[in-house]
């Protein structure tokens, strides 16, 4: 039921899973100044989930990014776009060029992922609520073919608010989809304030229980949690599972942690090298 | 006239290609009773009823459109379109997918529930989304033959079918296609443009009037989008008019289409469209009590015709 039962990760990966992590971080923060955009924070949190599924866990190739037998990976939570493209950067998926011109007239990166744009982005997102149930399709396939991929899907925290989501909570269950994989960014803050005051989720993981999904419970933020039960996937038979990893928002950039206004706050460019500065 | 279900030949359609490709499939949102017993038995691997639960019903869809897989989508229309509008439009039409909604009933196929199950606004929301092709096929005949060209088409696609045994209206060798106004009849005085299971009745519409020495030439319009500009531009500049019929409110569907065509292409004709007003219909009745009240028969018809005549 939680991360404490720790696979062994060496401490030469764990340091390079580390240096991912931190380049895929200062090239969010740089990229979001040169651009002036926000979502910043949104985009923070989740690195380390990613950085541990795309240096771990997903069976992907940057290059043969269609195989059809791959295992696939979801932001639904599209606001978090730019820390998947920094990290499908550092992976080698899509060329670093192309994170210069985020932002600016004419790029093929908008804020939130858009399929077919640049290799490795599975699906269309930006509108929250839909990224569960295309992934329940895509390991439906899956399954119904026979093949081996996983589907992985990112959610926030605030995208369990959407009745879309749990209509796919629940046919997941059903289906006993053991191939499909939701992870939770829980950094406990949505647009207008904090989770536990806006629509609580507690008790989430009796939520998930309910409708007969395996549930994990880990700190976001700690790789060796986060690869132990990544790696244990389906960690129950005939279960889907869920892995509720607590997070903090805008993890990497200590004025902007935790913070509600991280939501929209933007770095501006004369800032951008103390903030590098900060960056850990 | 032979009579046969709209939704019956949708379905015998979609099994013979299914027979010839696995990576067809059937969904619905819980409705069909009985319709798709059949389909799954043979192809329980490509069927799946996802419950009642319309947004997911189209995101699963496109999970499934995203693996490789041509996915057929069954719903009530009104359930189909509206519900899990915002999944169509990102899902489906932005990714461009290979799913087709199938909506099943006409404007008041369920003349009795109230208007929570009369689509008066499917084609005008359909017709808005970029890559999405729009069809309300006129008879049995064009279910078939559009249900084999959507299935072409790797982008979405919506049809909205009737469900009460509709008549046969085609020849059988008549050519139909996705995109093409079906010309059923000829005639120089007034073009009928008609949508969907009003078909028949412009038919005997036509037929009635031409006893009067009326010749009207009747087209079949079962795609609203892509539209047949050319059959529109045609008829405008061929005959004295254009009566539009459909089952629709009369913003936003074929009649507002072939008007924004006209307006665009600078031709001005006498245009009647004959559809829903902007009301929702009170109350209820048998389908044929709704349609008379809005004029969607063949007196409807007759009426419109002769307007434009100054014959009335």
């Amino acid at each position: 039921m939680n991360g404490s039962m720790k696979t062994k990760i060496s401490i030469k990966f764990l340091s390079e899973l580390k240096q991912h992590a931190l380049k895929a971080r200062r090239a969010v923060v740089s990229t979001s100044a040169m651009a002036g955009s926000v979502h910043i924070a949104s985009a923070l949190s989740p690195i380390d989930i990613l950085i541990a599924l795309y240096f771990d866990v997903l069976n992907v190739d940057p290059k043969n990014p269609s195989n059809p037998k791959r295992d696939r990976f979801i932001l639904s939570k599209g606001h978090g776009g730019l820390g998947l493209y920094c990290v499908l950067v550092e992976r080698g998926f899509i060329p670093k060029k192309l994170l210069d011109k985020y932002g600016q007239d004419g790029s093929i990166l908008a804020v939130h992922p858009v399929l077919g744009a640049v290799p490795g982005i599975e699906a269309t997102t930006g509108s929250l609520g839909h990224g569960l149930g295309m992934g329940l399709g895509m390991a439906l396939a899956q399954k119904r073919d026979k093949n081996s991929g996983r589907v992985f899907v990112l959610l926030s925290d605030a995208e369990c608010d959407e009745g879309a989501t749990w209509e796919a909570v629940m046919l997941a269950g059903h289906l006993k989809l053991d191939n499909l994989v939701v992870i939770i960014d829980y950094n406990k803050i949505q647009c207008y304030g904090r989770v536990k005051d806006v629509l609580d989720l507690e008790p989430f993981t009796d939520k998930w229980l309910a409708n007969r999904w395996a549930v994990a419970e880990v700190n976001g933020h700690k790789f060796e949690e986060l690869i132990s039960v990544l790696r244990d996937i389906p960690k129950q038979t005939d279960r889907p599972t869920v892995i509720i990893a607590h997070t903090i928002r805008g993890k990497g950039l200590p004025f902007m942690e935790n913070t509600i206004e991280g939501y929209y706050m933007n770095i501006k460019q004369n800032d951008l090298d103390k903030a590098l500065v900060e960056v850990y | 006239m032979k009579y046969i279900k709209m939704r019956t030949a949708f379905v015998e359609e979609v099994t013979k290609l299914a027979r010839k490709d696995k990576n067809l499939w059937i969904l619905t949102g819980d409705l069909g009773f009985s319709v798709f017993d059949d389909f799954q038995k043979e192809f329980p691997a490509q069927y799946l009823n996802v419950g009642v639960a319309e947004q997911d019903l189209i995101s699963v869809a496109a999970g499934l459109a995203m693996s490789g897989k041509k996915v057929f989508v069954y719903s009530i229309s009104t359930f189909l379109t509206m519900r899990p509008l915002e999944q169509i439009r990102n899902d489906l039409c932005y990714q461009n997918l290979p799913v087709y909604l199938i909506g099943g009933g006409s404007t008041f196929s369920y003349s009795t529930f109230g208007c929570t199950h009369f689509p008066l606004e499917d084609f005008g929301l359909m017709r808005l989304l970029p890559n999405m092709a729009v069809m309300a096929p006129g008879d049995p005949l064009e279910v078939r033959a559009l249900i084999r060209d959507v299935y072409k088409r790797n982008s979405p696609a919506y049809i909205r079918i009737a469900k009460k045994g509709e008549p046969i209206v085609h020849a059988t060798d008549d050519v139909i296609s996705l995109g093409r106004a079906s010309k059923i009849r000829d005639g120089k005085d007034i073009s009928v443009l008609v949508s969907g299971r009003q078909l028949a009745n412009a038919l005997s519409a036509v037929v009635t009037l031409k006893k009067g020495n009326i010749n009207c030439r009747l087209l079949s319009f079962h795609t609203a989008k892509p539209l047949d500009e050319v059959a529109i531009i045609k008829a405008a500049k061929e005959t004295n008019g254009l009566v539009v019929v459909e089952e629709h409110f009369k913003n936003g569907g074929l009649g507002t289409a072939v008007a924004e065509t006209l307006v665009q292409e600078g031709i001005s004709v006498p245009v009647i469209n004959i559809g829903i007003d902007d009301e929702f219909p009170e109350g209820s009745g048998s389908q044929d009590y709704f349609l008379k009240k809005y004029g969607l028969t063949p007196e409807g018809i007759i009426k419109a015709v002769n307007k434009i005549l100054h014959r009335d």
